[in-house]
Formats: C-alpha cells, structure tokens, sequence
C-alpha cells in the first residue's frame, strides 16, 4: 500500500478514536443525566464522519471501486442521533430525574414536562 | 387536508429518487440488476405508502439548503471541538440551563428539523417542544448568554428554514 494512503487513513482513525472517546468520557464524568447527553450526540458525530471517511478511502484504494455506502451510514446518523437525545431528554424529565443543583432555570423542566408554554 | 398526487405512477417522486439511490447505496454497486431492483422498489414503495402521507410544506429554495446544509456541517465540527474540550475541561466551571426558544413555525417537518439541528450544533440539545409549538427547551450544557443564544438560534437556524419552506 502505497504510504500516503496509509498516512490518511491512520491518521483519520486516529483523530476518529479521540472524538468518540471523549463521547465516551463525556458519558462517564459529566455530573448529572441532562449534561451527560451532549457528550454522546455531538463529539461522537465526528468522530464516526472520520473513522468512516478512513473506511472509504481504505475501500476504495483496495478494492478498486468506489466505496460510498459509508454515506448512508453517516446519514443514518445525522438523523437518529438527535431524535435519541431528544426521546432521552423527554424521558429524564418524565422521571424527574435529578438536575444538576447549579443549573439555571430549572423551573422549566417541570413546565417542559407538560408541554407547556413557560 | 390530502395531497394531490401531480403523477399517478410516481405519487412521490422525491422519495421514489431517494429509494433508488439509498438501495444502491445500501448494495454499493450499479449492477443492472440492481438498477432494476432499484426502479422496481422506487416505484412500488410510495405506490404503496402514498396514501398514508402526511401532507408537509416543500422545499423551495434549493441554494437555501444547501447553504444551510453548509453552515450546520461547520457548526457541527466546532459543536465537536468545543463540547470536547468543555468535557475535559474540569466540571465545575461548567454552567448548564434549560432555556425556552420561541419558534414562529407551525409546521411539523420544518420544527423538526430545526430542533435537530439545535440537538447537532455547539453545546444544545433540544429536550421537548411546548404543545402549541410555540416554545422549544433546550438544554445548555455551558450558557454564557440567554439572549444571546436565542437569538443566534433565530438567527442562524429559524430564518433560513423558513426561507426553505416559504412559511
């Protein structure tokens, strides 16, 4: 294999892993459920666009045809990655999940809740 | 309130485009075989399901979304950066809110839409839409300004969207 292909490809893998361990870190250290949520929905989107980036190109060097079906999966991402956060979200606040003390306006969960205006 | 379908054999075109390229895409080939297989489920599916449409504003302005397409795959990598550091970054310094944003659109696709995109951008997820959809909570991960924040949201995602879909 030619090096500069390697080059790309280990270098996207590498910048991928970060972002999708930081999700994962994000995940265990943020102090309460509402907080928690941002770590997976947002570092994680990168991080899989770059290990899936790394795939195409690795394919399509290898196998001769262009490799694009990884563009469904990032599709597939984009769109259920906020819906996950925002179903999780409503469930945290239907189970009166516990909100980090020195969050402002807390009140508004309770209003949000009930889908009611504030 | 029913759509009126402009073609009989094709009563959803944009979907039936869609079906075909996600079929291929999905067997990453363009096999004939496949390319058949495709025609044949781009035609038969929305025959099948059109009846069962919802009927949503259209798209209007092409170079509007793809412009928008633009300024959310740019916020979502700075979204990216920025949450990253703020989870390594320690968590006392961290500010979090639930903050209400009032929305101006009525339609269901075009909220959607922006409350993904709000999901997907810097440090927001949108957490529920108020029933008369007037309101949407968003929790703040770290809030430097209300209004500040709602506003860009207006600004940046609301505005756009409904340039798009003309409402």
């Amino acid at each position: 294999m030619e090096f500069w292909i390697e080059l790309i490809v280990s270098g996207l893998l590498i910048v991928g892993a970060i972002f999708v361990f930081v999700g994962s870190l994000g995940l265990a250290k943020l102090p309460d459920f509402y907080t928690r949520l941002h770590g997976p929905t947002k570092a994680t989107t990168l991080g899989m666009s770059c290990l899936l980036v790394a795939s195409m190109v690795l394919v399509t060097y290898q196998q001769g045809y262009l490799s694009l079906h990884e563009l469904l999966i990032g599709l597939f991402l984009i769109i259920t990655a906020p819906v996950t956060a925002h179903m999780l979200a409503k469930t945290g606040m239907h189970h009166e999940l516990d909100i980090l003390e020195k969050t402002e306006n807390k009140a508004l969960a309770e209003r949000a809740k009930d889908r009611m205006a504030p | 309130m029913k759509a009126q379908p402009r073609f009989r054999l094709l009563p959803m075109p944009g979907h039936s485009f869609l079906l075909f390229i996600v079929w291929l895409l999905l067997n990453n080939t363009v096999a004939p075989g496949h390319l058949v297989l495709a025609t044949f489920l781009a035609i038969a599916i929305p025959l099948m399901t059109s009846g069962m449409q919802d009927p949503q504003p259209s798209f209007q302005k092409p170079f509007a979304i793809i412009r928008y397409i633009f300024v959310v795959i740019g916020d979502i990598i700075a979204a990216n950066f920025e949450v990253a550091l703020l989870v390594i970054g320690p968590a006392k310094l961290l500010k979090p809110a639930f903050v209400a944003v009032p929305v101006d659109i009525e339609h269901e696709l075009p909220i959607t839409i922006l409350a993904s995109t709000v999901s997907l951008t810097p440090g927001t997820v949108s957490a529920e839409i108020s029933e008369d959809r007037q309101w949407l909570y968003v929790h703040v991960l770290n809030l430097s300004d209300e209004e500040e924040l709602i506003t860009s949201i207006k600004q940046r995602y609301e505005r756009p969207l409904k340039e798009i879909f003309q409402c």
